[in-house]
């Protein structure tokens, strides 16, 4: 066996070990430790796919950014010790069952489609392309959502000031 | 095809981690254990936009920029959630979405 295959193997089971232990544990602070294991494993796809920039991206603003947002609400809101009473019977059973039941559809529907490839050759992907792409203004540019996507992170950064300072 | 990887088992995984989200979504009852199920299917979203891109079109960049933007989106929803749960914690002295129902009357 490759030892690509080898590391794909890897990084899925972390996902998905990691991943239903993070919905599972009765310890709010170990799943946020479980979902960090899963986004880093997330970068690790990134980088298996050669997108170098997106993995970057993914382990500064997941992993280091979101991650240590929820562990810093975690420790303000409730006690390290802390652990979850056990989901009752009924909501377990159903989400559960959609669970399994949408994966199962899902997993069906992308067995029996053939997906085919572009037969044209492939592009570099280079820090220059991104740059150049992300702010271009023709065809393939991306600056309208860039400027749209600025502004809703002022948006969500005053929103958030506002909403959790104290108030008189 | 990828170097021996064929792209189903990817989105097999993703979709794994979707539905893990889901099923977290339904199950769990603390606000930022939600959140973190949200962040799950995002972030398996995101693998799709991505493994898409690099095995169907490599000759774009359609689906890494699209990822990046659900980053960023992701980014400013948690932030807006976190501070919700704050001042949600400091009004009712709890986080259980069952004990937040103040105005649902």
């Amino acid at each position: 066996m490759a030892l690509n295959v080898l590391m794909f193997y890897l990084l899925s089971a972390v996902i998905v070990i990691c991943s239903v232990l993070t919905i599972t544990t009765t310890r709010i602070l170990r799943a946020a430790f479980y979902l960090l294991c899963v986004l880093v494993a997330t970068a690790g796809f990134y980088f298996m796919v050669d997108y170098q920039f997106m993995a970057g991206v993914q382990l500064v603003l997941y992993a280091g950014g979101i991650v240590v947002l929820i562990i810093f609400s975690i420790l303000l809101t409730s006690h390290i010790s802390h652990k979850f009473a056990k989901p009752e019977a009924s909501r377990l059973i159903m989400g559960v069952l959609v669970g399994v039941s949408g994966f199962a559809l899902s997993t069906a529907a992308i067995l029996k489609f053939t997906f085919t490839p572009t037969t044209n050759p492939a592009m570099k992907v280079d820090m220059q392309a991104i740059g150049l792409q992300l702010l271009g203004t023709g065809k393939n540019g991306y600056v309208l959502p860039f400027e749209v996507i600025s502004i809703l992170l002022l948006a969500a950064m005053i929103g958030a000031i506002i909403i959790a300072k104290k108030g008189k | 095809m990828l170097q021996g990887i064929p792209i189903t088992s990817v989105l097999i995984v993703s979709a794994f981690m979707f539905f893990a989200g889901v099923c977290g979504f339904i199950i769990r009852r603390n606000m930022i254990t939600i959140l973190m199920s949200i962040e799950l299917i995002l972030n398996a979203v995101n693998i799709n936009m991505v493994v898409f891109n690099k095995f169907l079109f490599p000759d774009q960049l359609q689906g890494q920029f699209f990822a990046l933007f659900i980053v960023g989106i992701a980014a400013a929803e948690a932030s807006v959630a976190i501070a919700l749960v704050i001042n949600i914690y400091r009004r009712l002295n709890s986080i259980s979405v069952d004990k937040v129902n103040e105005m649902k009357y």
